[in-house]
């Protein structure tokens, strides 16, 4: 794979019963390329965890996935109301999700730490009242 | 174990099986998606009682081998139908989920 692979996806802030359609794409891509199963298994989970908080948090936003020999990265942005702490959110167990949400299984507080954890570099770039932009890599 | 073999146990049924194949390789219990997502292996049965469509995608993403629904807790159709679609198994037992994890560790290895 010489060349480099872009896929761009809009999160769909309203519906929650469609989300994870980027991540399941992404994954579906990763496997058709041959990518290694325990390096698509981290990714495919990296980028559901964002593309929730997107949807949960954030009202939406677009996903750019881009792929070449070195690995992927994975841009997430939004247009939603930032995060003020950043280090707070990033520990586990802090969620300000609503119980709407949390009765279907999410606001463990465990997302950030996962996006974390299954990559191997991650920058979260916030500001208050404008968004959050979250990029991820995970080398092959 | 497969998950095809699995359902000839006694105390589990198939909700819908589109991989049957698949071998298991031990379990997790958890209802909150992201301890599961975390902490769940590739290849692990998932026990839970979260029947809402966020499991398929939580299955699929973290590769586990089947969803198995504890406590007779029951899914809709669509759940059923994109579970399907997207090749993920889902079980269901009426078994409670520690019930539910010593009969899979009895009959696993
Ligand atoms: N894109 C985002 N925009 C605004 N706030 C966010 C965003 N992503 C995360 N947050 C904030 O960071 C907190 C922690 O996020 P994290 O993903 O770790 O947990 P959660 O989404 O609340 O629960 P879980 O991921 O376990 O379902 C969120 O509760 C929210 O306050
Ligand atoms: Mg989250």
């Amino acid at each position: 794979m010489s060349d480099k692979l872009n896929f761009h996806y809009d999160v769909d802030g309203e519906n929650f019963t469609s989300a994870g359609q980027a991540s399941v794409s992404v994954k579906k891509n990763l496997r058709q390329l041959g990518v290694d199963a325990e390096i698509i298994r981290r990714i495919s989970i990296a980028m559901y965890e964002g593309e929730i908080n997107m949807v949960i948090h954030a009202g939406g936003g677009v996903a750019d996935v881009e792929v070449d020999d070195t690995g992927v990265i994975i841009i997430l942005s939004d247009k939603g109301p930032g995060i003020a702490d950043v280090e707070l959110a990033m520990q586990e167990g802090y969620s300000t999700a609503p119980d709407g949400v949390r009765s279907l299984g999410f606001g463990a507080g465990m997302g950030l730490p996962n996006m974390k954890r299954y990559t191997d570099e991650m920058i979260v770039d916030s500001v208050v009242g404008e968004g959050t932009t979250i990029t991820m890599k995970v080398n092959f | 174990m497969t998950v095809n073999e699995l359902l000839t146990v006694d105390g589990f049924e198939a909700v819908t099986v589109p991989d049957g194949d698949r071998e298991m390789n031990g379990c997790y219990i958890g209802d909150l998606l992201s301890w599961v997502m975390g902490r769940a292996k590739a290849d692990n049965a998932w026990i839970t009682i979260m029947s809402n469509i966020n499991i398929v995608a939580v299955a699929s993403l973290a590769d586990v081998a089947c969803i198995i629904l504890a406590e007779g807790v029951e899914v809709d159709s669509s759940v059923r139908e994109t579970a399907e679609a997207k090749d993920v198994n889902i079980l269901s037992t009426k078994l409670p989920a520690y019930e539910t994890a010593v009969l899979l560790n009895k009959v696993i290895l």
